[in-house]
């Protein structure tokens, strides 16, 4: 008995370690969103200083898009900056921008700053729509499908990797159907 | 040229690790002196490269040379100076070479104590160092390389993490692997003892003044990072059982009892499995700390080296440390018997009392950490573990610790004189009684647990009190007398007394923020006044400056208490390469506490948010935490008692071992 008991380190261990194991195969960044598979909120936001158009959830239907939540105050959102331009660059996909909680003029400077992706941009600076979009932190993007349903949210900045291996597979699969 | 110098360095110091600890292993087996010394050579040679490396990448950092990648991803060449030095470990890839620096200079010290320690076990001992530097040092060169080159190089850097720009934050790695390191030696020791089937008082001897080093730095690196969380962050707070927070506490707790556990070992020769695997866990604790932050598994505020590759690496090396060192205790632990036996009422049995609350203390937060990833593993659905659990779950066994501590520390081994106890124990009692009087009549609010958590602090700070005065007989004899005897007594009893103060110390101003800080959050324009815990707080200008690296908002605000006057700086930076913003608290100790004001954001126009606390006994916790991270260090410099079987002839000398642990 004494024997077997010098051996519960050991196996506790082996429990730890297989759980450790499994959680590296887990994004820690996933958090199930209620909106997948269900229709975007309706919405209607005005446009950004020095832009004529604003964003509606009406402009995001007919084509599959990507739907980018942002802030000239967010550090991770310049890390993606350049993935984005990319992306637009591409002409992949339609993007589309929510500004979020910037002071007039910052978004727009920002972007003349680093660069524009977006077609069109929704300024929404006190949340409203984030809030309803489910919008846990900045940088945010919904896959929209043509139908204007949320079929995809990634949390954190798009990386080239997250483009190739997650976002443009679903992108050429949804605009297929 | 000079990165290369580094990178080849470091595959150098790579190859001696990798020959340290099979040549130590054999030495050991065949007891080759010749290949012993081959052994130790490795180590030191493996130190010298690693400096090497280090050095080189410092040098990088503090030229600006953006033609390394490392350089231009974390500084930036209008950076003070001093941030670029320390920016050398303000990223993954830096902070691992000075992980590996901290494990070379423990390897170094080491290799220097062949004389000093019983050959099998040295050789045991330095060739599992050995085993450790170099899968560490393989981690580094096959996926966080340092040294990897960017050309052409880019004009100018991307500048480090603007919070990670500030002198507690410099300080607090290095002294925090100081103790996760430091832990590796005991580690070491344990699966040597466990090795070769013995664990003895000399043993112990041995041990204790690395464990107790690998503590006292553990203590002042987690005070630190706490402290620096305090007046950088801007919330108020310093401690927020974060993932990170609590993987630097795991080891803490499991290296206290391990620091306790060993002083039975030492004098009666009982609970060494116990201490061994606690030796064990102790730097287990530490590897999982650190595969939790480099990993990812766990979201956190401080997961800024996050990469699956990595992970799977470190859990490679956790397997083979921990899964090889609990296989090792569970074949060889059954040899390590006891000779003593336990009274009841004894220093031993309070020990034991202490380890068992700890180890629950620990497995408390171990299982509150770790609870979302098996519940993500097991149905998928993402949960989290707030500050509630943790305070209703580890503060009960944290109390009953404390005060059992101040009634264990008075006991004598083998029989303790429960009487005796009383009465010297009785001043303590009574003014902890008074305290938690005072407290119940004079607290506005939180009577009941406030009278409890104060009583409690002074209950242990006056055991350890008590502790003092009997061994130099304050009361009985000249006062001249006491004062002698004070400067002659064995050090490891007054360092044992000055932590346990410390300890009541730094639980006093976790009472005191936790049960009375007041907090008050408004929007404020130039002019306007606001009120927390008696002072009327104006907000009396906000003006724009520069500094080297960043812009920002000045607030200075006026704070009024009777006649007393005083004036807070808080300040928003904005640091533009970066695009990150940071708070400078303003703080200002008085009155007993601090207070503290945050400057927030002008969103609307319509004013500042700004967060103002008064955190009562705040300065307690570091000043707690430093008073028992200086015991500790007084405890290691105590050479002990002579030794009972003289070890290879030669006086076995601790105390050497603590002069010649880097300090």
């Amino acid at each position: 008995m004494r024997r077997f008991a010098l051996f519960a380190p050991l196996l506790a261990f082996a429990l730890i370690g297989a759980v450790f194991a499994i959680g590296l195969t887990r994004d820690p960044a996933r958090i199930p969103s209620a909106l997948i598979d269900r229709p975007l909120p309706d919405f209607a936001l005005p446009p950004i200083e020095g832009r004529t158009e604003g964003l509606s959830s009406e402009d995001l239907k007919g084509e599959v898009s990507l739907l980018n939540v942002f802030g000239s105050w967010c550090a991770s959102c310049l890390i993606e900056h350049p993935t984005l331009m990319e992306i637009a660059r591409s002409g992949d996909v339609a993007v589309y921008g929510l500004n979020w909680k910037d002071r007039p003029g910052d978004g727009a400077a920002w972007l003349a700053r680093h660069g524009d992706p977006y077609a069109r941009i929704g300024d929404d600076p006190r949340g409203h729509v984030v809030v309803a979009l489910g919008v846990t932190g900045a940088p945010e993007t919904f896959v929209i499908d043509k139908e204007g349903r949320v079929r995809y949210k990634h949390v954190g900045p798009i990386t080239p990797e997250v483009w190739r291996r997650t976002l443009a597979p679903l992108i050429e699969e949804l605009k297929r159907t | 040229m000079i990165p290369e110098i580094g990178h080849f360095a470091l595959a150098l110091a790579f190859a001696a690790a990798l020959a340290q600890g099979p040549a130590l292993y054999a030495a050991a087996r065949a007891d080759d002196e010749r290949l012993a010394a081959f052994g130790r050579r490795c180590a030191y040679l493996a130190l010298g490269a690693v400096g090497l490396a280090f050095a080189s990448l410092a040098a990088a950092y503090v030229a600006s040379d953006f033609s390394v990648l490392n350089v231009y991803e974390n500084s930036h060449s209008q950076k003070p100076l001093i941030y670029k030095f320390t920016g050398t470990w303000g990223n993954h890839e830096g902070s691992m070479l000075l992980w590996a620096l901290i494990l070379a200079l423990y390897g170094g010290a080491l290799a220097r104590q062949a004389r000093a320690i019983p050959a099998d076990l040295h050789r045991l001992a330095l060739g599992t160092q050995g085993l450790i530097a170099a899968a560490f040092l393989a981690f580094m060169l096959f996926t966080s390389n340092p040294f990897e080159r960017l050309l052409p190089a880019p004009p100018d850097g991307a500048d480090l993490n603007p919070l990670l720009q500030d002198i507690g934050l410099a300080l607090h790695p290095p002294f925090l692997y100081l103790g996760y390191v430091g832990f590796s030696v005991p580690f070491s020791f344990a699966v040597a003892a466990l090795i070769r089937g013995r664990a003895d008082s000399v043993w112990a001897r041995l041990v204790r003044p690395w464990a107790l080093a690998a503590w006292s730095f553990l203590t002042v690196g987690i005070a630190l990072g706490s402290w620096w969380a305090y007046y950088e962050l801007g919330w108020g707070g310093w401690w927020a059982w974060d993932p990170v927070e609590n993987a630097s506490f795991m080891p803490w707790l499991a290296g206290t009892a391990l620091i306790h556990s060993i002083r039975v070992v030492e004098r009666r020769d009982a609970l060494k499995g116990w201490a061994t695997l606690l030796a064990i866990a102790a730097f287990s604790l530490s590897l999982i700390g650190t595969f939790l932050v480099r990993s990812g598994v766990l979201t956190s505020i401080h997961a800024f080296a996050v990469d699956p590759e990595r992970g799977v690496f470190i859990l490679a090396i956790l397997f083979a440390a921990v899964g090889g060192s609990l296989t090792v205790y569970a074949l060889r632990a059954g040899s390590l018997a006891p000779t003593g036996a336990f009274a009841p009422a004894s220093r031993e049995t309070a020990l034991i009392a202490n380890n068992v609350l700890l180890a629950a203390a620990c497995a408390t937060v171990f299982i509150g950490t770790f609870y979302p990833l098996f519940v993500d593993v097991a149905t998928g659905e993402r949960i989290s573990v707030g500050p509630p659990y943790f305070n209703m779950v580890f503060t009960p066994i944290a109390a009953l610790a404390m005060a059992l501590a101040a009634a264990g520390a008075l006991m004598a081994w083998k029989r303790a004189d429960l009487r005796a106890l009383a009465r010297r124990l009785a001043p303590a009692g009574a003014a902890a009684l008074v305290a938690a009087l005072i407290v119940a009549v004079v607290a506005e609010r939180e009577k009941a647990a406030g009278a409890g958590w104060v009583a409690l602090c002074v209950w242990l700070a006056g055991g350890a009190l008590a502790d003092l005065a009997g061994r130099v007989k304050l009361f009985g004899a000249a006062p001249g007398a006491a004062a002698r005897r004070l400067a002659g007594l064995p050090r490891a009893a007054v360092g044992a007394a000055l932590a346990h103060f410390g300890l009541a110390v730094f639980a006093l101003g976790a009472a005191g923020v936790g049960l009375w800080r007041t907090e008050e959050v408004r929007l404020m324009k130039e002019g306007d006044a606001a009120h927390v815990a008696g002072y009327a707080v104006m907000l009396a200008s906000v003006e724009n400056t520069t500094g080297p690296n960043y812009l920002a908002e000045r607030a200075r605000f006026e704070a009024r208490k009777g006649a007393r006057e005083t004036t807070l700086i808080s300040e928003r930076r904005y640091y533009p390469v970066r695009g990150m913003q940071t708070t400078e608290a303003g703080i200002r100790s008085q009155g007993g506490g601090d207070l503290y004001v945050s400057l927030g954001e002008n969103a609307t126009g319509e004013g500042w948010a700004v967060r103002l606390y008064f955190n009562p006994f705040v300065g307690c916790l570091w000043w707690g935490a430093g008073l028992a991270a200086l015991g500790g260090a007084l405890a290691l410099s105590d050479r002990g008692r002579a030794p009972a079987r003289a070890a290879r002839g030669a006086a076995a000398s601790p105390r050497a071992a603590a002069a010649e642990a880097p300090a």
